[in-house]
């Protein structure tokens, strides 16, 4: 019960962590000023979020291990993040395509997260839902922005809504951790989320005039702890402070 | 007397479900949200409770936003704070219930709009604004609607960046936070 909480909970931080450090990599590199501060804001509240729950990783582990180290000092296997969030900055477009993509999934989890029958989760979910709706209107703005903007634009949303397809069916796979949580009445069946979740996406994209992508194709592995190339230069950045500098502190 | 009164309103709104000891509310006062000077912790609705146990005071703040890093410079203040008054003083972050514009008390946003923030609308309205284009926050300085939203994001997580088009002059909006 204990390891399987303290797992599930490193599966949904994990994945803030992550789109919150792509997120903030665009400090001082975001195509305006305003979307730069937008783009550092989410990685702001993302990483608070992540506090949270790390902190009550920390609690639950009970050995003395702190947010900060489970944060910082895991092994790349050992982050349990879905492939979607790790996937790089490559243009504004695909930027955004990720973090829609997510969001959607994101808010409708979180939903669910706020009936969990353990009080600290259902707590964290409720302070989180309210920065993610905000997360998930910026990012659908774009979407439509880009998508119904000119041709250069829409066609760069599409190829980047097409590419990034293959990481969606992902969220709605369990893990073993997953599925005990579930039981339990503390985690979210994520699969019951998967038709709202396509029905929401399906709808945005419509709006967009772009075309929603036939692929039956899907990757996997995050959740196991099986990543894509990406994520190895991630952490090396995220880490490399507290690996140089063991145990510093701001 | 007025003030009196005063403080024991703004607490009451303030904090609607926790209890502060009525002699600390004037420590409390004095403490402010950092990127806000203006704005006492209070007025800002982040004090859940602060009552005596034993020698020790005991506060609770909730977060305005999780990533807000305001709210650790604001935990070392409101110890500062009481030391100075020569208490004790622990203090914990909680996140239930969670933090809503609604608790910032109307001198709290009084304190906003002086200070040049435009304070939060109503959910409804606040959606109307941010997502089209409507034109309802009022500008601080001129007090025109005539406004539009320049970024859903601003200089903190709290608020977003507008511009009046009448005095032309940029400005920050607080969201509505429900």
């Amino acid at each position: 019960m204990k390891d399987n909480l303290y797992q599930y909970l490193l599966g949904i931080a994990d994945n803030s962590l992550i789109l919150g450090q792509r997120m903030g990599e665009l400090c001082g590199h975001g195509p305006s000023l305003e979307t730069d501060i937008a783009c550092t804001n989410i990685s702001l509240d993302l990483f608070g979020q992540v506090r949270s729950y790390y902190q009550y990783a920390a609690k639950i582990a009970g050995d003395g291990r702190t947010e900060d180290d489970i944060a910082m000092l895991r092994k790349e296997r050992e982050y349990l993040n879905v492939l979607l969030v790790e996937q790089p900055n490559t243009d504004f477009a695909y930027t955004m395509a990720r973090h829609f993509l997510f969001d959607v999934y994101h808010l409708l989890f979180l939903t669910e997260l706020k009936k969990s029958k353990d009080m600290t989760l259902a707590a964290i979910a409720t302070k989180c839902i309210k920065e993610v709706r905000y997360h998930q209107r910026f990012s659908s703005d774009w979407i439509r922005r880009l998508g119904d903007g000119t041709e250069e634009s829409h066609n760069r949303m599409q190829a980047a809504i097409n590419d990034l397809w293959t990481y969606t069916d992902e969220l709605f796979h369990q893990t073993e951790a997953d599925k005990a949580m579930v039981s339990e009445g503390i985690g979210v069946d994520v699969t019951k989320l998967k038709a709202a979740y396509y029905e929401k996406v399906n709808t945005i994209l419509e709006e967009s005039t772009l075309s929603i992508p036939e692929s039956k194709y899907f990757q996997k592995g995050g959740k196991m702890g099986i990543h894509t190339e990406h994520i190895g230069f991630l952490l090396a950045e995220l880490q490399y402070m507290q690996r140089t500098y063991p145990n510093m502190e701001w | 007397m007025n003030k009196a009164k005063d403080i024991l309103r703004s607490s009451k709104n303030s904090s609607p479900s926790g209890k502060v000891d009525g002699a600390l509310i004037p420590i409390l006062e004095q403490v402010s949200d950092p990127e806000i000077p203006v704005l006492s912790i209070m007025d800002m609705g982040v004090v859940r409770s602060a009552v005596f146990e034993n020698d020790v005071v005991k506060v609770q703040i909730t977060p305005t936003y999780s990533g807000c890093p305001a709210m650790d410079v604001i935990g070392d203040d409101i110890k500062k704070a009481l030391k100075d008054a020569g208490y004790k003083s622990e203090v914990e972050l909680i996140l239930s219930p969670a933090w809503t514009t609604d608790w910032i008390t109307p001198r709290g946003r009084k304190a906003l709009e002086d200070y040049g923030i435009a304070a939060p609308l109503g959910a409804e309205a606040d959606k109307d604004v941010l997502l089209h284009g409507k034109r309802l926050v009022k500008c601080p300085q001129c007090g025109s609607t005539n406004t539009k939203m320049v970024s859903q994001f601003g200089s903190t997580a709290c608020k977003a960046q507008f511009q009046c088009d009448d005095c032309l002059e940029p400005f920050d909006y607080f969201k509505c936070l429900k």
